[in-house]
């Protein structure tokens, strides 16, 4: 598929089998296309062409299996609501229209903020939370979707060490469980030590498969080797164009 | 001296020319509020200079143009720095604090011309919508073109009403604002950061538009009323944003428009009813709907940000998109040996709703001609279709060896790039990622 | 044509057409408060009661969406379908002046307002702030023209349809009372219903999308209560303020609480009383104009709240600035003793030395006796003549002091590359405020025997 944003492509061409059952990072250089990726998977930005398949089947039949966590700073954090509400919220979808949050369900989603290490802060308003913390929190709003596949966009950017620790023993777990995870990374260091597959882009994908095979000095030359002047020549042109 | 002459002088001229110079004080200041994204801001200050006004009122007992104007700008300041605080100190979203601020101290207004009321007449009434109409009772009793030279027609007892005079210099003064602070306004529409950092500080110039924005309000208050206050802020700056990209002529183009919404509605306000046998409708009213017009037509035609221009050029793109494709398809008929084809064969190259188009458009051309229900290629198509080719092979080796490609993959690719202006570099290839001939490059045709 | 332009000059002294009104009596406004004066007052208070609550509930949603001004387009662009629905009906035949014809017109021009902005930000490159301008101006300026038509059609009394611009109470019937006050009824309910729904969207839309929740029709719904709301209100507020009532109860409340069900209740309690206060008030002095009254108090109520409430108020949120520059300043003192010499189980200050550490941390001059006298209020130190003397606690806190600045000092010398984003305040500031967890992780990188002392330059003391 390509993926465009504001109808200036962004990423051309991607062809990518994810692997079940295992996590997978997104990694690339600023501007290389990472969220957007994700985003175009799940239907939040428009797809220039191309489809996206789960399980052989379209994004809407997918959805309840689908699991997802935002970028920290896509919300207003000054929100009112304590952490175990924002976490309640991955519920939402079982609890249905109108219906309200029953005793049942806020016990759920306290087992998820249990699992990410934050039980004892459930009570507190999100503002008053650390960054790290609000990560977590969104972490544990993903678990409490219970979903199959993760989609999860740099959930290491900006988090402390016990953070850090929480979400490496939550992305172990979730593998453990047989689920995928799918997430935008940015800390080249850690990718061969928290996941087992890479997926290489710079708008385009340079490579993917296992960290062994794929993660290599020669392709990370490649992916973080500039900009691909006349292919960001070309986007801005097809901008310009109003082409679809 | 024909009566129609005579009526026009002295009942449509002086509300013309009110309406007219409103028009053009507040479009010209509204450049600055549309690019800085403070529309509402303005909307706030006109609404919320009004307990000034007021109380300015009460306190002189008279309607002496200065203290109505310090009454106002107090007002107008006290709204700008309400509006931060309640921002910053109570970290409120600034569309919902703005919301509080204008809304509370319009409702002060309201309540305060009640109080006045009690001695003067005054009315909330015409705070919205203005008293054009009254102006032409105030005019001179002999009245030809001529008393517009003598001093008893411009400024005597029956000449030229106050309100018009107040809104001609309000004019000036919004003008030589615009042209003095040009360049520093500029910067700082663009770039607050960078217009603090160069010396002068972008909260100031903030302050003084505002206080302008709120004069401007008040001399255009007693004439046209607040709402036809808040339209020209707004309306004419953005049509011309819709109608030109720079600027300097956005801001001349808005001060047309500004002067053709004031001519234009007062002239449908005041003959186009009685032509359908109504009494005339109200100006302010029928100058803030000219205004409406003049958005959506700069918005359907706008040069090339209109939705008009942006859908032939889609339609022209799509088209020539499809010509492209045909010719290429022809001419890789013709590299298999083959020089003419069946429209039928065509179809999956060129997306059927478009082949009977593209082919009559490209025969038009001269690049195609049919012969017995199929069509090929002539040398100019030959010639054009070549150089199709070759970007498109050339990008499809760029993508490969350049970008990573897979080889198999870049068809589709190669082909959205190959209709765009631009070439990847000069490659020396020879052959195509899939072993094809690359044409040898020729002038290049459109 | 002359006539069409008779109309009284605004602002001219046109001599006195005093209309005295007298100040109502004390037993007068209890009767009224009470809701003893007589049944259509009585009806007419609780009908803008009922509205107030319903503008605060919806409105909680449309400020947390960041959509307040929006209901501000919606209500102005109602004029036109006002003015237009009497034209329609009177040329039908009907009663123009039919309260559920206007409110029909006037929905849907709001509506249709809403829409002009949406469509205007979509397809256009103006951005939402000038589309709202440019629909609450043109389709208010549409009204106006309207009304001058309306005016002209009835002889000259605009068929009391200005009263819908600055609102007026004592101009409802009990059955507009009961129409309003069902509208507001639906509008509760609903907002009771879809918190949940309403609360997701505006914290966080996409993760709704992806999770699985029509976020357009919720938006929609959202959408549809304001524009209820806002025609329920256009009788008793007027259509230009009416977007205060859906503004100013939720901001007011968003001071007082960080939980949502309580910002609610209180959005409502607020906006209940505005409506209350405002019709009482516009039953004892029927020329004021409802609506400003309505507003005027629902300000009174965000003043009070902003300066304060607890939590978000500005009064409290200074004193609590204040408080902590004060324990800084009283940190830095007991910091100073401890480590002039901290061998001295009684460290003490002398005046002079007092006097430094003011000098070089800048005090303002009435700062000193308020430390020192909070110094002598937390038994961290006596007065011991002209001097200050550490009590046993004063020295525990000096030695903990001490030990994060330096744990500070040396964490900053160490990992000096990451420190800037963990830095958004002066360094001095930090070890005041950096809380136990961040502590433990400082000792737990920093604090290997030894260490320490090779890394900072004057060592970390133990405690």
């Amino acid at each position: 598929m390509t993926v465009a944003y504001h109808r200036k492509p962004v990423l051309w061409d991607v062809d990518y089998d994810a692997p079940s059952n295992a996590l997978v990072a997104i990694v690339g250089p600023n501007g290389a296309g990472k969220s957007t990726l994700i985003k175009a998977c799940l239907g939040l930005v428009p797809r220039a062409s191309g489809q996206v398949e789960f399980w052989g089947m379209p994004y809407r039949a997918a959805r309840s299996r689908i699991g997802y966590v935002p970028q920290r700073e896509s919300v207003d954090w000054d929100f009112p609501v304590s952490a175990l509400d924002v976490v309640a919220m991955g519920r939402y979808r079982k609890i249905g229209w109108c219906l309200p949050v029953t005793r049942k369900h806020k016990r759920a989603a306290l087992e998820c903020l249990e699992r990410v290490g934050m039980a004892s802060l459930a009570d507190r308003q999100i503002s008053q939370l650390s960054g790290g913390q609000q990560q977590r929190v969104f972490l544990a709003r993903a678990l409490a979707q219970e979903a199959d596949l993760y989609f999860m966009d740099e959930p290491f950017a900006g988090v402390d060490a016990a953070t850090e620790r929480a979400i490496v023993e939550v992305l172990r777990s979730l593998k453990a469980a047989g689920k995928t995870v799918i997430c935008v990374h940015h800390d080249l260091q850690t990718v061969a030590e928290y996941f087992d597959h890479v997926m290489l882009i710079n708008m385009r994908i340079v490579a993917a498969g296992t960290v062994d095979q794929v993660f290599t000095p020669e392709n990370l030359h490649k992916t973080y080797g500039g900009r691909l002047t006349l292919l960001a020549e070309a986007a801005e042109a097809v901008a310009r164009a109003g082409d679809r | 001296m024909s009566p129609t002459i005579h009526n026009f002088i002295q009942l449509d001229l002086a509300p013309l020319l009110a309406a007219t110079l409103a028009a053009m004080t507040c479009g010209l200041l509204g450049n600055f509020l549309v690019l800085r994204k403070l529309s509402l801001m303005g909307d706030a200050i006109s609404h919320s200079v009004l307990p000034g006004l007021v109380l300015a009122f009460l306190i002189t007992a008279t309607r002496n143009p200065f203290a109505m104007l310090i009454g106002a700008a107090a007002a107008g300041i006290v709204t700008v720095v309400l509006v931060e605080v309640v921002k910053k100190l109570g970290r409120v979203e600034p569309g919902a604090a703005m919301g509080v601020i204008f809304s509370v101290l319009f409702a002060l207004g309201v309540l305060l011309i009640e109080q006045a009321a009690r001695n003067v007449d005054l009315d909330a009434d015409c705070v919205l919508y203005g008293q054009l109409e009254a102006l032409s009772f105030a005019w001179f009793p002999a009245a030809d073109w001529s008393v517009l030279l003598s001093w008893e027609g411009l400024a005597g007892e029956n000449g030229l009403p106050r309100q018009v005079w107040t809104l001609a210099i309000m004019l000036v003064v919004a003008g030589a604002f615009s042209a003095v602070f040009f360049k520093e306004l500029r910067i700082a529409a663009f770039d607050p950061a960078l217009a603090t950092t160069q010396g002068f500080h972008a909260g100031f110039l903030y302050i003084l538009l505002m206080l302008l924005v709120a004069a401007a309000t008040v001399a255009s208050f007693e004439a046209v009323g607040s709402i036809l206050v808040i339209a020209m802020l707004i309306c004419p700056a953005a049509s011309a944003r819709l109608l030109t990209d720079r600027l300097r002529s956005q801001m001349w183009v808005s001060l047309l428009i500004a002067a053709a919404c004031g001519v234009g509605g007062y002239f449908a306000a005041t003959r186009l009813p009685p032509l359908l046998g109504h009494d005339a409708v109200n100006i302010a009213g029928a100058v803030t709907v000219v205004a409406g017009l003049a958005v959506g037509f700069a918005a359907l035609l706008g040069p090339r940000h209109g939705i008009i221009a942006r859908f032939i050029a889609h339609r022209a793109l799509a088209r020539g998109v499809a010509i492209d494709d045909l010719l290429a398809a022809l001419y890789r008929l013709h590299e298999a040996g083959r020089e003419s084809a069946a429209p039928r064969e065509l179809a999956p190259v060129v997306h059927a709703s478009h082949l009977n188009q593209a082919i009559a458009a490209a025969t038009g051309r001269g690049l195609i001609r049919a012969e017995d229900g199929r069509v090929m290629l002539t040398d100019h198509g030959l010639m054009r279709a070549a150089d199709l080719i070759r970007r498109h092979r050339l990008w499809e080796t760029y993508l490969v060896d350049q970008a990573g490609f897979a080889p198999d993959h870049v068809h589709d690719t190669a082909e959205r790039l190959e209709h765009l202006g631009v070439d990847p570099e000069p490659s020396d290839a020879t052959v195509d990622p899939h072993g094809r001939e690359i044409p040898r490059g020729g002038p290049r045709g459109g | 044509m002359d006539a069409a332009f008779l109309k009284l000059p605004l602002l001219a002294q046109h001599g006195s057409l005093a209309r005295e009104e007298s100040l109502p009596t004390l037993s007068e406004a209890a009767r009224v408060l009470t809701l003893q004066a007589g049944f259509n007052t009585t009806i007419v208070i609780l009908g803008a009661t009922l509205l107030g609550i319903a503008a605060g509930l919806i409105g909680v949603f449309s400020l947390l969406r960041k959509r307040a001004l929006m209901a501000d387009a919606l209500s102005h662009a109602t004029l036109p379908g006002i003015a237009a629905a009497f034209l329609a009906a009177s040329a039908l035949g009907t009663e123009g002046r039919s309260l559920p014809v206007l409110l029909l017109g006037a929905a849907v021009t709001g509506v249709l307002g809403v829409l002009t902005v949406q469509w205007i930000v979509r397809y256009t490159r103006l951005k939402e702030d000038a589309a709202i301008g440019i629909v609450l101006s043109v389709y208010f300026g549409v009204g106006v023209v309207l009304l001058s038509i309306v005016q002209s059609s009835s002889g000259g009394n605009q068929g009391g349809l200005n009263t819908f611009i600055y609102g007026q109470t004592a101009a409802m019937l009990p059955s507009d009372v009961a129409l309003i006050g069902a509208i507001a009824g639906i509008a509760i309910l609903a907002a009771a219903l879809l918190t949940k729904e309403f609360a997701l969207v505006a914290f966080n839309d996409a993760f709704a999308k992806v999770s699985g929740w029509p976020v357009t029709v919720v938006d929609l719904l959202m959408m549809a209560l304001v524009v209820l709301v806002t025609i329920a209100g256009l009788q008793a507020v007027g259509l230009i303020l009416v977007v205060a009532m859906l503004i100013i109860p939720p901001v007011a409340a968003r001071f007082w609480t960080e939980r949502l069900w309580l910002l609610l209740v209180l959005a409502a309690v607020f906006g209940g009383l505005s409506g209350y206060l405002g019709a009482s008030a516009s039953a004892l002095f029927p020329r004021r104009p409802a609506g400003a009254v309505i507003v005027l108090t629902s300000g009174a109520i965000f003043a009070v709240s902003l300066l304060l409430a607890p939590t978000r108020g500005v009064i409290a949120a200074s004193l609590r600035r204040g408080r902590l520059r004060l324990r800084i300043a009283a940190d830095h003192l007991l910091e100073a003793a401890y480590e002039r010499d901290t061998s001295d189980p009684r460290p003490s200050l002398t005046a002079t030395e007092i006097d430094s550490v003011a000098h070089l941390r800048a005090w303002p001059f009435w700062y000193r006796p308020i430390v020192l006298a909070g110094l002598r209020w937390r038994k961290q130190a006596i007065r011991d003549g002209g001097d200050y003397r550490l009590t046993p606690r004063g020295v525990a806190d000096g030695a903990r002091i001490s030990r994060n600045h330096r744990l500070w000092e040396q964490y900053l010398i160490t990992h000096a590359d990451v420190a800037p984003s963990h830095v958004d305040w002066s360094v001095d500031l930090v070890e005041h405020v950096l809380p136990e967890e961040i502590i433990a992780q400082l000792e737990e990188q920093l604090d290997r025997p030894g260490a320490a002392e090779r890394a900072s330059p004057r060592g970390v003391p133990s405690l």
